[in-house]
């Protein structure tokens, strides 16, 4: 048996890793768990964008202040994960999604996000290697990207600097409440006794919190992603279009990332499956429509991420109804965003300070 | 279903995927037994590596009509008057779980949706990077018996031919046949090396002479031969590339300094030896094991070249590395158990076809095996890789970049590639995985541990321009809109 942990936190995502590193920086000993190696499931294969844009409307003050951390990686996670700020574009290209478009600028304006609607010929001047056909764009400034699978080494490194254990490669199968504290079972028949846990398994939250008997659905998207080979400079932005479905952008090393949420085959056991060749086709026409010169690169390869939903599209974040000391965190859409943000609130909440901005009390959820 | 494309083929059996000796030899068993059967390939003709054809429009100049042209033009002739229906100049980039195979070919995209599909695509071929390895003239073995046998011309005005194994020979003949000139041969392996094997090597006497008359070709050509002796180091000085070379034991270690020295020559090809080709079987999650033996990670298959997936079927190299002899009856007997398991033929007759190949694929095997205890990776080689060396040439990843992301926790090869982007370029990792492998595997203990990288689509980097066709704006399925 380890020793007594004042939290354990199951699942080494973005917001698992970010709760630990913030606890254990507010002197708490810290252990992270997870199955495989940290950041390597949606936080390390996501597009990396940093969009309000995509992002929903009511996270947009989250994602705002998620935006800020991802820019200024340096002061918190001590590394730099090649997070650049340019601008971000919504397209519209006919008159339906110019409506769409107008409304989701609004609801968003609403919440605070510094975006604008803006002319074809005014995003073109923004975006010069844009189709001319676009008739009008959402523009804001800020916006950018990070190189998603740098994040499990940034995240590593400034744990184990703060002394807050990583255990990788350790799956957990179930958890007991034994005299006030919880007694985590690993796979390999080890098992970890903390005070506190914290529930950061992604998609497999379901399955985390029926550990304790607490059903909450959560729904699992599989989404695809494609990069092509390096290419000369076709384009400077992050581009999405009015219903959210495409996400592009050019990195430093010339590769082009075409992402959006466009659906490939597998769920919460199998993981990833595979790619449906024709939603690539699809995914690919329209990245090529916003920008053209992309016909000329080629495709190199093609991943699935998986992303979790709850009933109502909106985050589980707060206690694990009816279970003191017991923790959740997940199901934030465009979660990478706003990630090591609500790792912060989380960390606030179970520090007993009063949060920032208000959590998403899980309870809802229940029947 | 998986959705298909225009160019669209449902009424077929069996589909081979690689028209080699194994893929030609299970395509025409499994047409025998009365089976609709499809080969591609993305070249333009039958033939494999081992029997690469030429382009049509090319004639080969006597001195380069080798026995293995000969035999690739047996073979093609075999193919075009079989039931066989081929698809050649076609790639597949995709295959799914429901053995939808996706295409891409003259006309675009296409798919196939057989009830059986055969992989056959045969190996790779290891190099072990050297500092200079990525210079202009230094050039893989495999490379260059596609230079000789289908293209007709020597590698360079004088070649230095470095690696192992009967590839090594095999080249180093080739040259001084067609008129070039070897400026050394720098075997990893001992004379003492070969005399081992060569009882195995009885299995085939044939083959045995053939291999026996390259040796003399060699000799009487003057050849200077460094047994256990690695390349170190290439660079270009004038014209030329001189080439550092020094002993090691059987491991691959490097012995002192004393008899380290230099050849030079135009040109440097270099080959560490074959492993089994798995890009297909990992993108379709197949079972994998890692065999020395058998020249690395291999599927896990049952007696009768059934995957852990059913309905596929693995033949050949891909396999296990056994040579173009052994790939035939391991490609029958792969092609007559698909066309049993579709209940397209008697328990009996199968049972008889089966039993007359065996016997004559444990005589080839034995061959095969010999020669591939000659290519397996002496575990210290690793060391020429100097920390400055670029491993993956495509992203321009060092060693040095490599080790430092194992010490700082990477623990098995996905996490290794997210770190240092080892493997993200297109070559989509074929070049370096074995390296990078070898590497992270000397730190965790085991090839197991160090594991290999995912399967992903596309097999093959795909041109953007032939994957959107022409199309309009209306035309793209364009999701739902996600929530406000």
């Amino acid at each position: 048996m380890m020793e007594n942990f004042d939290v354990a936190v199951i699942g080494g995502g973005v917001m698992g890793c970010s709760t630990a590193l913030y606890l254990s920086r507010n002197r708490m000993k810290t252990i992270i768990i997870d199955r495989g190696a940290l950041c390597r499931e949606a936080s390390g294969v996501n597009a990396g964008t940093l969009t309000l844009n995509m992002t929903r409307a009511s996270l947009i003050p989250y994602a705002i202040k998620g935006w800020e951390l991802w820019n200024s990686t340096e002061k918190w996670l001590l590394s730099s994960i090649g997070t650049k700020k340019v601008n971000g574009l919504s397209l519209a290209f006919t008159e339906e999604e110019e409506e769409l478009l107008s409304q989701r600028v609004q609801a968003r304006q609403a919440m605070g996000a510094p975006i604008k609607l803006i002319s074809g010929k005014e995003a073109q001047e923004i975006e010069p290697g844009l189709n001319n056909s676009v008739r009008s764009a959402a523009w804001c400034a800020k916006d950018g990207f990070t190189s998603a699978y740098l994040t499990g080494h940034a995240f590593k490194k400034a744990l184990s600097q703060e002394n807050s254990e990583v255990m990788e490669y350790s799956k957990v199968r179930g958890i007991e409440i034994v005299k006030n504290n919880f007694k985590i079972f690993l796979e390999n028949n080890e098992d970890i006794t903390a005070k506190r846990i914290v529930l950061a398994g992604g998609v497999w939250l379901e399955e985390m919190l029926s550990w304790l008997n607490v059903k909450i659905p959560i729904k699992c998207l599989i989404n695809q992603l494609i990069i092509t080979e390096r290419m000369p400079t076709v384009m400077k932005t992050v581009l999405s279009i009015a219903n959210g479905l495409l996400s592009l952008k050019q990195f430093d090393n010339g590769t082009i990332l075409i992402g959006g949420g466009w659906q490939g085959l597998g769920d919460k056991e199998r993981g990833g499956v595979e790619a449906i060749p024709e939603n690539l086709r699809g995914n690919i026409r329209l990245a090529c429509h916003a920008i053209p010169e992309l016909r000329s690169g080629r495709m190199v390869r093609v991943w699935l991420g998986l992303e979790a939903e709850t009933a109502d599209a909106l985050p589980l974040i707060g206690n694990v109804p009816g279970i003191s000391n017991a923790y959740v965190i997940g199901s934030v859409h465009s979660g990478y965003t706003s990630g090591p943000y609500m790792g912060w609130l989380l960390s606030q909440f179970i520090m007993g300070q009063e949060t920032d901005m208000p959590l998403f009390e899980p309870s809802r959820l229940i029947n | 279903m998986t959705k298909t494309f225009p160019n669209d083929i449902q009424n077929v059996d069996v589909v081979v995927l690689g028209a080699g000796p194994a893929g030609v030899a299970a395509s025409k068993a499994a047409s025998q037994e009365g089976a609709k059967v499809i080969i591609i390939d993305e070249n333009a003709s039958a033939g494999g590596q081992i029997y690469r054809a030429p382009p049509n429009e090319f004639q080969p100049h006597n001195s380069f009509k080798s026995p293995e042209f000969q035999e690739g033009e047996k073979q093609r002739k075999i193919l075009s008057n079989s039931n066989v229906k081929t698809l050649f100049n076609h790639r597949v980039w995709s295959i799914s779980s429901d053995l939808v195979i996706s295409t891409i070919g003259a006309n675009g995209l296409g798919s196939l949706h057989p009830k059986s599909i055969i992989i056959a695509n045969g190996a790779l071929e290891r190099i072990i990077p050297f500092p200079g390895w990525t210079l202009p003239g230094v050039i893989g073995l495999a490379a260059s018996t596609i230079l000789l046998k289908s293209q007709f011309v020597i590698p360079g005005q004088s070649t230095v031919v470095a690696g192992c194994g009967p590839l090594l020979i095999a080249v180093a003949y080739g040259i001084i046949k067609s008129g070039g000139k070897v400026s050394a041969i720098i075997d990893l392996n001992g004379q003492l090396d070969w005399m081992k094997v060569s009882p195995k090597l009885l299995s085939r006497p044939d083959q045995l002479l053939k291999g026996m008359n390259w040796f003399a070709t060699i000799k009487k050509a003057g050849v200077k031969q460094y047994n256990r002796y690695t390349v170190t180091n290439a660079r270009q000085v004038g014209n030329m590339l001189r080439v550092s070379i020094a002993p090691i034991n059987s491991k691959g270690l490097i012995l002192g300094s004393k008899k380290q020295t230099f050849v030079e020559g135009e040109c440097l090809t270099i080959g560490h030896g074959l492993f089994p080709s798995t890009e297909i079987t990992r993108l379709l999650n197949a079972k994998h094991i890692y065999d020395t033996l058998k020249g690395g990670w291999v599927p896990v298959i049952d007696n009768y070249f059934r995957s852990s997936i059913p309905g596929v079927y693995i033949a050949g190299d891909a396999t296990g590395i056994s040579g173009a002899f052994s790939a035939v009856q391991k490609g029958r007997i792969a092609g007559i158990t698909a066309v049993r398991d579709l209940n397209m033929m008697s328990q009996q007759n199968f049972e008889a076809k089966v039993k007359s190949e065996r016997n004559m694929l444990k005589k080839n095997e034995n061959f095969g095996k010999a020669a591939v205890s000659l290519m397996s990776l002496k575990p210290e080689l690793i060391n020429i890789i100097t920390s400055e060396t670029i491993v993956c040439r495509c992203e321009d990843v060092s060693r040095s970049e490599i080790d430092e992301a194992i010490s700082s926790g990477a623990r098995d090869m996905n996490q290794l590639k997210a770190w240092t982007r080892c493997g993200m370029g297109p070559c989509q990792g074929r070049t370096c995985s074995d390296a990078i492998e070898a590497i992270l595997a000397s730190k965790l203990g085991s090839r197991e541990l160090a594991g290999q990288w995912t399967g992903r689509t596309p097999l093959r980097p795909m041109p953007i321009d032939e994957i959107i066709g022409e199309y309009s704006y209306d035309d793209i399925p364009i999701p739902e809109a996600a929530p406000l």
